[in-house]
């Protein structure tokens, strides 16, 4: 029979480990079936299901941007069982992948516009293969601003990049903690995403702004894009709710009547206004 | 499609033919108080008296736990054993009700939405459908709410309607159908022309779904959800007798250097289901969760997937140990 | 019936309480109700077919929330009322207990220790059924009693309703929950539903009050709750309890004494 078992995943080598934060791993995966890697394709926005054989599987964005070829990067942080048994694997590795699974950020319609990035804590990674694809295709763009917040300066992921982002000229960087997490070296803003986004921000003309973090700072960052003057149709944002097949069948990302792992991860905040809210 | 009759005596002979033929046969059988499918090689261990099993005929084409695959470790190295469609066996499914067979559509509808489901239908495939039309029903029964009928033919391939001189009208209605006449043709006669409408049971429609479905679009923040769901107890019996609920898990069934991965039945219901690991859970409240159930049936499926996820069976409401009773319910939503 | 429906409706106009949690009809047997005005207090119920457990809900916060609320409970709700105040679960200044004694009169109780006096009265009898399925298993060999119940816990579906109906099964994370480590293999299977239910029968022993929730509960019809009752009888008189009469002395497999009779304990 020629059907796929679409719960079969392939086969990765973790060639890379880089520790980005307390308990925040990055894996650099490469697949271990040739043909499988030269028919991979995916683009900014995707996900996958990462294994840990014996622990289980773990939902999480690729990390990496489509433009850079031959492997895929997911960074995780170790808080549950498969996680943690992800975390303990070591480089040369083998561990699972099944993907890529939902929607894509639209990248093309956005040619030409500038391009706002906020992103909190642990939600930077979907991000960052966002910032990578549209960085590796610059003249694509015109201004870029990335807003990168967490709690604490331990907390900030992909350190080394956020020094490689705010050294570009063609890139705004402005990185912030939250008031407290700032330690005696601290040279960036102090102070909550949603606020400094209000005072960052360029101005809505032509701009798209691209969300990411925990479901309580996209709530509070939406009405300050509005305020300043963002239309729905130009905030984005990518969801990530439980889920277990990734493949619209096993019903934990239901929300309304979309499928956060089909019809999203990443939503229009127009999409968005279709679901209810209380339920991502 | 064909329509034949079948007598009383070669139904028994045919039945056995079919026990014959080798493949599994599951009917109901009357056992530890409960009606229930289970394999049987006689006629005579089928039950006889009763209007619906406690659990639907669903785990016989999406099992209760599953083995997605296995794996091995070895020396850094991972072997995967993908499912074997072929390990699945030619199985029959002997006196279904309509509502139980109709339940395959919607199942099906969701395992292949989009991607193909490789276990779903390597069952669906090696399972035939012999349904009986039913001639009795109870106050849980509402089959004709929901576009079926107690002579609902819809997921059946063969469907018989019993005669008072206890032989059958034998509707054929696939090839699968026709491959298990072929077991013992000699058995099913030019049909006599009898009505079956004649033997179905009366069961006047209790709601009309498109009223429901319009009403549920709009009912998101109605207080029906917290009304009717404060005696619920937040349990999975609705969801695992329900022919149509399909929600699942994914485990991991670990033993050193090997292992299998296990789809298992999940509900949503549940406060776990939708638990993220930060400790956010969208479906908090077990309002927002009988809600889920409601809406996922009669509003999301309708919409996405062009089937409604219920079929009147009642089970949900036969099982629910505090009466959510969804005939009830449903009703009075239409009402609103 | 009446008297319990004015007094409802008195204690719900009056602000004494803002919800009672009590029985009505239902489609096939009576089933809880929720009043929260005196108005549908008209439908409570109170006979012998009000069975189900209803302090499974008094201690879902969702539910009762901060304020004060009253429960009808026949006497196996009074143990599992009584059961949930040993551990602390309850607050006497909130809960009214009310009952209907023997005579027709209504019974209303405001602490553990009137509700330990009224059920003394009670001995904690195995019904018809209890006596007929526990006989022939206690006549059954150690090897018989395990294929007795492999047997019946393989039609379990591990739909939890058993842990839902108990009024002491608060746990707002199950052991079955809990992954790390995974203790009990959560799919559905003969062992793996095994495991669940010893580790469900072990975290009983001692607290059950042997009301039958679980079993009542249970879609597939095993009869669960014949475990738990057991282990209530063989335990009571081997740690001087009364079976059904919860005792602030804590529970058995919770607490310990200088003076216990087994060495290992001190």
């Amino acid at each position: 029979m020629s059907e796929q078992n679409t719960y079969l995943p392939y086969l990765m080598t973790i060639e890379k480990v880089i520790k980005e934060a307390p308990g925040v791993k990055t894996y650099r995966l490469k697949f271990q079936d040739e043909a499988e890697a030269e028919a991979f394709e995916f683009k900014a926005g995707q996900f996958g299901e990462y294994s840990a054989f014996g622990e289980g599987e773990s939902t999480f964005c690729i990390a990496s941007s489509p433009t850079r070829k031959g492997y895929i990067e997911c960074t995780f942080r170790d808080s549950g069982r498969v996680t943690s048994g992800l975390a303990s694997l070591e480089e040369g590795s083998t561990m699972g992948f099944r993907g890529p699974y939902g929607n894509v950020f639209p990248m093309e319609e956005w040619k030409g516009k500038n391009l706002l990035f906020i992103a909190g804590g642990i939600a930077l990674p979907p991000m960052r293969c966002v910032i990578w694809n549209a960085l590796d295709l610059r003249e694509n763009f015109k201004d870029i601003t990335i807003v990168y917040g967490a709690k604490t300066v331990n907390d900030l992921v992909y350190k080394s990049e956020l020094k490689e982002w705010s050294d570009r000229p063609d890139v705004k960087m402005v990185t912030t903690v939250d008031p407290g997490g700032e330690n005696a070296d601290w040279k960036g803003e102090i102070g909550f995403v949603p606020t400094i986004v209000e005072k960052v921000a360029p101005s809505a003309e032509n701009t798209i702004a691209i969300v990411c973090g925990p479901p309580i700072m996209i709530k509070f960052t939406f009405p300050v894009l509005e305020k300043l003057g963002f239309k729905d149709d130009q905030i984005y944002t990518t969801l990530e709710n439980r889920m277990k097949c990734g493949v619209g069948k096993c019903g934990r990302c239901n929300v309304g009547k979309l499928y956060i792992c089909k019809d999203g991860p990443v939503f229009s905040k127009e999409e968005l206004n279709l679901i209810p809210a209380e339920e991502y | 499609m064909e329509t034949k009759y079948i007598g009383k005596d070669g139904i028994e002979k045919w039945f056995n033919a079919i026990v014959a033929s080798g493949k599994r046969v599951f009917a109901p059988v009357n056992a530890r108080g409960q009606v229930d499918f289970k394999p049987v090689k006689k006629l005579s261990e089928v039950a006889g008296d009763y209007i619906q099993t406690t659990q639907s005929i669903k785990a016989s084409v999406y099992p209760k736990a599953e083995v997605l695959f296995s794996y091995e470790k070895v020396n850094g190295k991972v072997n995967l054993t993908d499912f074997d469609p072929e390990s699945v066996p030619e199985t029959v499914l002997w006196k279904v009700h309509p509502c139980d067979a109709a339940g395959f559509k919607p199942l099906s509808a969701i395992f292949n939405w989009d991607t193909a489901d490789k276990l779903h239908n390597a069952h669906l495939i090696k399972t035939s459908v012999i349904s009986f039309s039913c001639a009795a029903a109870d106050e849980s029964c509402f089959c004709t709410s929901v576009n079926g009928s107690p002579g609902n033919t819809s997921g059946s391939d063969i469907q018989l309607t019993m005669l008072p001189d206890g032989g059958a009208i034998a509707e054929i209605l696939s090839p699968k159908g026709e491959a298990l006449v072929a077991l013992l043709p000699s058995v099913f006669e030019a049909d006599k022309g009898e009505k079956k409408e004649k033997y179905l049971v009366d069961l006047p429609a209790r709601f009309n779904l498109e009223e429901v479905n319009a009403k549920l679009n709009k009912a998101f923040d109605s207080t029906v959800w917290k009304e009717q769901s404060e005696r619920c107890l937040g349990c999975g019996a609705c969801a695992f007798v329900c022919p149509t609920c399909a929600c699942f898990d994914i485990q991991e069934d670990a033993h050193g250097s090997k292992g299998r991965r296990i789809r298992c039945w999940d509900a949503c219901g549940f406060a776990m289901f939708t638990l993220h690991t930060s400790g956010h859970n969208p479906r908090e409240h077990q309002s927002q969760r009988w809600r889920q159930r409601i809406l996922h049936k009669f509003s999301y499926m309708p919409e996405r997937l062009s089937v409604v996820g219920c079929t009147g069976c009642g089970r949900c409401s036969r099982a629910c140990p505090v009466d959510m009773n969804i005939l009830e319910h449903i009703t009075s939503i239409a009402k609103q | 019936m009446k008297k319990l429906r004015d007094r409802a409706a008195e204690l719900l106009s009056q602000g004494v309480v803002s919800l009672v949690i009590g029985y009505e009809e239902g489609t096939k047997r009576p089933r809880p109700l929720f009043c929260r005005n005196s108005e549908s207090t008209e439908k409570l119920i109170f006979d012998s077919r009000c069975f189900h457990n209803l302090a499974v809900y008094i201690t879902k916060k969702e539910l009762v929330g901060k304020e004060h609320f009253a429960v009808t409970a026949p006497i196996s709700t009074l143990r599992s009322i009584m059961q949930l105040y040993v551990e602390n679960q309850l607050s006497e200044e909130k809960l009214l207990v009310i009952t209907v004694d023997l005579s027709g009169e209504l019974r209303e109780f405001t602490t553990f220790d009137e509700i330990a006096a009224y059920v003394a009265q009670f001995e904690l009898k195995r019904g018809e059924r209890e006596q007929e399925i526990l006989t022939k298993i206690e006549g059954m060999s150690r090897e018989e009693r395990w294929k007795f119940w492999m047997e019946e816990m393989s039609h379990c579906f591990k739909c939890y309703a058993c842990r839902s109906a108990c009024p002491l099964c608060y746990c707002s994370k199950c052991v079955v929950e809990v992954n790390r480590p995974q203790w009990i293999n959560p799919w559905p299977a003969p062992l793996a539903n095994m495991e669940w239910h010893i580790n469900r029968a072990m975290h009983m022993v001692g607290r059950c009050t042997a009301c039958g929730a679980c079993g009542d509960a249970c879609p597939v019809g095993i009869p669960i709750d014949l475990i738990t009752r057991k282990m209530m009888e063989d335990l009571a008189p081997e740690f001087g309890y009364v079976p059904g009469q919860p005792a602030k002395q804590g529970n058995a497999l919770s607490s310990w004494k200088l003076d216990d009779r087994e060495q290992f304990i001190r």
